[in-house]
């Protein structure tokens, strides 16, 4: 396993809240794709149904902290510092998809930017934008 | 404070408790009136985002904000004349003062302050020990799916 591919493994392997999502991640060169399987404790609308809201927000920034723990390894766990999710339409039963595009990333912090589909990636169910401060190696 | 009948009680004890997500976090209802509800997601150890630290993760308190505010959303609509309606979040901008404290379970309040046909607009602020020390603040913006024509224009 490489280098980034064991700190992404790390990463969602010590952090409880990821098994409890069920979310798991790839890596492709240098491209990750998050991925989120339907499950029933997901759900926030049980007459669609669709993934919670929050569940939705969860695995962008999810997705963003994995994605900065392969290009910005450290020990500690990268902090939030503001997030806005938009919702574009609903997440219905399906396997999801996300990816990060660290926009910008400095010495302290990061500006990230992910992208959520199911079906068709042209078609996506949510977007993040966010800020997030990296824990450096002390 | 604004009293609520039963019934809203109820709805609110509902939402709180057995959407599915939200039974899978343990969320408990602490209040509802007219336009405002409080909900607490407790700690628990497979919730914890930071294992050095076994602070609760941000993306629960992600899902208590969202959840939150579409319960103050959820209790306007019984303030006025209008009818129950079903609710979808737009968009949901979170500002993390501080992680919640080791072990620790999280409260949120949320306040509806306009509510429009179409839109509801939603402030809410989660703390862990003390009110006055805030973990984190949300501004929402909800869309309103109500039941009966005239059908809402698209937001």
């Amino acid at each position: 396993m490489s280098a980034p591919a064991q700190q992404l493994e790390t990463f969602l392997q010590r952090v409880p809240y990821v098994r409890f999502l069920g979310m798991r991640a790839e890596l492709a060169g240098d491209e990750m794709t998050a991925i989120l399987p339907f499950a029933p404790h997901l759900v926030g609308n049980v007459f669609l149904p669709a993934l919670h809201g929050g569940v939705i927000g969860a695995f962008l920034e999810t997705t963003a902290l994995a994605h900065l723990s392969v290009t910005q390894p450290s020990s500690r766990v990268h902090k939030t510092i503001d997030i806005t999710i938009e919702y574009l339409r609903p997440a219905r039963a399906l396997t999801s998809y996300a990816r990060a595009d660290l926009r910008k990333v400095g010495r302290r912090i990061a500006n990230v930017h992910v992208e959520a589909w199911q079906e068709d990636r042209s078609q996506p169910f949510a977007a993040l934008r966010g800020h997030f401060l990296l824990s450096l190696e002390s | 404070m604004s009293e609520v009948p039963p019934s809203v009680r109820q709805m609110a004890e509902h939402m709180a408790t057995t959407v599915p997500q939200a039974a899978a976090l343990g969320f408990r209802l602490i209040s509802v009136e007219v336009a405002r509800g409080s909900i607490e997601a407790p700690w628990r150890e497979d919730l914890v985002g930071d294992p050095e630290k076994q602070v609760i993760s941000g993306g629960v308190v992600i899902t208590l904000l969202d959840h939150t505010c579409g319960l103050a959303i959820s209790s306007s609509a019984y303030g006025g004349s209008s009818a129950p309606f079903s609710t979808a979040t737009l968009d949901l901008r979170i500002d993390y003062m501080r992680a919640a404290a080791p072990r620790k379970g999280v409260i949120a309040e949320a306040h509806c302050y306009k509510l429009t046909r179409t839109i509801g607009f939603v402030r809410a602020e989660a703390w862990d020990v003390d009110r006055s020390d805030l973990i984190a603040t949300a501004q929402a913006a909800f869309v309103l799916n109500r039941p009966h024509p005239p059908a809402a224009p698209t937001a």
